[in-house]
């Protein structure tokens, strides 16, 4: 079917896809187009409850652990390790579809199994970060006792500081904005469950490779349809990223 | 790379697998009937399923109708078919508020939504365009088995024991965020939200296929402006469908985790039952607002987007004369689209709104005014001088127009932030919104349903019974909602169960008598065209030729009863746009036709 295209071809008088798409990618861009109009919403959400609030906690203050390094001050390197690790996963799916185009079965095999362990890594670094969060508490002021509190879905212990009382050692300070909590965990488990079910149709992917289906099709355009839903995901990652941990 | 592309043609799977196994296709029942491919057998299951939803949500009204026009009733049957919502023969308050919020929604996502994109884009798409089948009949079957999904949930809600949801089809929180709130916010708000989940990624699946058949799969000659104006129609439907939706799922995902996890998303300093301190603090209620009418305001043009392209369409045919500003009516159908992103805060003038950014989104809610007049121009002008023939799917179109003029002339007052003020949450509204999105949509359904009723079963519906459905229907229409605007201006509130309290309208007792009584009539005669439709399916007068109506489009090329993939050989080519009529002396030229050497041009 390959063909030289001539000048001035006309692509919309029908009988052929006018942007030279197959449907099913033009349907997987659509969903896309869908789906940005989703995480717009809860990230515009997110966006008028904090400019709403006197006080919102320091990004660099609240995330700064890193696994094994004890009480260290590591402002967002975790963060920094877990993005690193989702682009890396883009990149190998990068290398998935260009195997795939040269129809290289144990290319994509490869290149598919590195991006699903890259998305696993990424779902363990949250599951990390968020039992750390629920579970690491701290001193606040609540009805004028000092209790240990985790930040959760609705409690949030990063307020501002009370001037003068320490705790076993720390900054005691008022509650924090519950929608803190709220959004974060809301919004970073939606990312999580795309990133968790993009992880499951690679798996799929890696399967049907497996099995010949590509190559009894003759070409591997499901991988690319799946790649570009693992683009997006990471994508909507920098903007997640940039919301939560940057601003 | 170099120049050397793969040109993608329109192919679907249904396509392929037609060509492996054209020689050993059988179908059994259920793949016939039940979980079909087929965008015809799609088309109808949504019909019916439509059908039967409009039955009971259209029921509930009488219900409603019959506590406003008559509030010292008391039947005591009603007490026997629904138990302690009717003590006494009489509707509870509860159960009012109910029936209420249930017929919105039920009328709203379900019939003019679902029903009506769901009928026509999947039965006029592929044959419009010239296709065998949607660009992916599975999941267009997922589409319909989602919006069942959906449905039985949705009916297993009126069955729980503290009823459905209440409060309104917007379920506004914090009322619908607090179970403790009231009766309709306990389980049957759950099962709402989780209802009308399921029914967005029905919504979801159907609209990526329309977009995708009607970019991808047209016929070889079938030119974006080539294309019926049905086929544009639904094409921005789907679109505004596509990109509003999802909103409206962000603001269900917050509203669901408020319910039940704690979050503080919509809540903030709630005291409840004047007792219990709620924890919540710093969410907003209004923020729900915003998520509900960015998808809210485009849904009206959901509504009613199809059936402006089924009206142009059957009118045209019927005045057996082009469309007038075919380009026009697509432009118009674009601004609509495009304006209809801009305007939803509109329906929140009176919640504090900034004046200054009410008033833009006065100025973009009166835009709309000039796209919906050039359409309403255009109808008209395609009836000047037409040889009309008044079949019912005619004087529905007609119907239609005059709906649409009337409920959209309303909307002009309503859009100014200053008249809002005053007839905000008035019968004022409902009038308008029944009129212009409501009963419209059901004029252009049912021309739709008379005019196509024929392609789909390869019979007519009886005309008699159309032309008394339409007079009676257009009547009690009038009779309805005209009164409700005087109701209106005189400040008389929407969802209050008894007015008789009130000094000032009191005065309405006789007039809601009227309007109830037209209310109930108006759903007798819908019954008239239930009995027309299913009779007519068994018993009509059998359509002897392929193209009864005269028609230039590509469905009435096919057989009369078309088979799985429509043309039984090619597809055929497209020469023309689909609205010469009366041309050159001819009465009408099927865009089949190759363009003659001294044809003149439109």
């Amino acid at each position: 079917m390959s063909t030289h295209v001539p000048a001035g071809y006309k692509w919309w008088t029908g009988g052929k896809s006018p942007y030279n798409v197959s449907y099913g990618k033009l349907m997987m861009w659509l969903f896309l187009l869908s789906d940005t109009f989703t995480f717009g919403a809860l990230l515009i959400s997110y966006g008028t409850i904090r400019v709403s609030q006197p006080y919102w906690p320091d990004p660099n203050h609240v995330y700064n652990a890193f696994p094994l390094m004890g009480h260290a001050d590591l402002p967002l390197a975790f963060v920094s390790l877990m993005t690193f690790i989702l682009i890396m996963s883009s990149v190998t799916m990068v290398l998935a579809v260009h195997e795939g185009h040269k129809r290289n079965r144990a290319g994509v095999e490869k290149w598919l199994l590195w991006t699903i362990l890259g998305g696993f890594m990424f779902l363990g670094c949250q599951a990390w970060e968020w039992t750390h969060l629920i579970t690491g508490s701290h001193p606040v002021l609540i009805d004028g006792v000092v209790k240990e509190i985790g930040t959760t879905i609705s409690m949030n212990p990063f307020g501002p500081a009370v001037p003068g009382l320490m705790h076993d050692g720390h900054q005691v300070t008022v509650p924090g904005p519950i929608g803190f909590g709220s959004f974060f965990f809301g919004i970073t488990g939606f990312h999580g469950f795309h990133v968790f079910s993009g992880v499951m149709l690679n798996i799929l992917m890696y399967f049907w490779t497996r099995g010949g289906r590509f190559d009894r099709l003759g070409h591997y355009e499901m991988i690319e349809k799946v790649g570009l839903y693992w683009h997006f995901v990471d994508l909507v990652w920098v903007f997640v990223f940039l919301c939560f941990y940057l601003i | 790379m170099s120049n050397e592309i793969v040109i993608q043609h329109g192919v679907s799977e249904q396509e392929v697998h037609e060509h492996h196994e054209a020689h050993h296709h059988h179908e059994t029942f259920i793949t016939k009937y039940v979980f079909s491919q087929d965008h015809k057998m799609i088309a109808k299951q949504f019909l019916i399923t439509g059908m039967i939803w409009a039955i009971i949500g259209g029921l509930m009204s009488v219900l409603f109708r019959l506590q406003l026009g008559y509030p010292d009733l008391q039947l005591p049957w009603l007490e026997d078919i629904f138990g302690h919502w009717a003590k006494d023969g009489k509707i509870t308050p509860e159960f009012y508020y109910a029936l209420g919020t249930m017929h919105g929604t039920i009328l709203i996502f379900f019939v003019l939504t679902a029903g009506l994109t769901g009928t026509f884009a999947n039965f006029l798409i592929p044959f419009q365009v010239g296709a065998r089948d949607m660009a992916s009949p599975f999941l267009n079957m997922l589409s319909y088995w989602f919006f069942v999904v959906a449905s039985v949930i949705l009916m297993s809600s009126l069955f729980v024991q503290t009823g459905p949801a209440a409060g309104g089809w917007t379920v506004y929180p914090p009322l619908s965020a607090l179970g403790d709130a009231s009766q309709g916010s306990k389980i049957g708000m759950d099962l709402w939200l989780v209802s009308l989940a399921l029914f967005v990624v029905s919504s979801l699946l159907g609209g990526l296929n329309y977009i995708s058949t009607i970019l991808n799969m047209r016929t070889k000659g079938m030119t974006m402006t080539r294309m019926p104006l049905t086929v544009w129609a639904l094409l921005f439907t789907a679109i505004l469908g596509l990109l509003s939706f999802p909103v409206l799922f962000s603001g269900f995902i917050l509203l669901l985790f408020d319910r039940h996890l704690g979050t503080s998303f919509y809540l903030s300093d709630i005291v409840i039952s004047g007792t219990k301190i709620l924890p919540n603090e710093g969410g907003s209620p209004i923020l729900y607002q915003h998520l509900f009418w960015f998808l809210g305001h485009p849904e009206v043009y959901i509504i009613i987007l199809p059936t402006f392209g089924l009206v142009s369409e059957v009118m045209s045919i019927n005045a057996r004369k082009p469309i007038f500003g075919y380009m026009a009516m697509i432009a118009s159908m674009f601004a609509i689209a495009l304006l209809a992103f801009l305007v939803w805060a509109h329906h929140m003038f009176v919640t504090g709104l900034n004046p200054f950014l009410g008033s833009v989104f006065v100025l973009l809610t009166l835009l709309i005014a000039v796209p919906s007049a050039i359409k309403v121009f255009n109808w008209l002008t395609t009836l000047w001088r037409g040889s009309i023939r008044f079949t019912p799917g005619m004087l529905f179109s007609i119907g239609f127009v005059s709906m649409f003029i009337s409920g959209g002339l309303t909307g002009i007052f309503l859009g100014n932030s200053t008249l809002d003020l005053h007839l905000h949450d008035t019968y004022f509204v409902i009038a308008h919104f029944h009129i212009v999105m409501g009963v419209s949509a059901f004029m252009g359904m049912f021309a739709g349903v008379y005019h196509w009723f024929p392609k789909m079963y390869g019979r007519y519906m009886n005309n008699t019974l159309g032309y008394i459905h339409f007079w009676v229907t257009l009547v009690c229409a009038y009779v309805i909602f005209w009164p409700m605007h005087y109701e209106g201006f005189a400040g008389m509130p929407r969802r209050y169960y008894d007015y008789a309290g009130w000094e000032s309208f009191k005065q309405f007792v006789e007039l809601n008598r009227v309007i109830s009584f037209a209310a109930i009539l108006s759903f007798l005669v819908q019954l008239l065209f239930v009995f027309n439709f299913f009779y007519s399916i068994f018993k009509g007068r059998k359509v002897t030729s392929k193209n009864p109506w005269g028609a230039n489009t590509l469905e009435w090329t096919t057989p009369i009863r078309p088979g799985h993939g429509n043309w039984p050989g090619e597809i055929p080519e497209v020469h023309r746009w689909a609205y010469d009529y009366g041309k050159d002396g001819r009465d009408f030229v099927p865009q089949t036709e190759p363009v003659g050497k001294d044809e003149t041009s439109h």
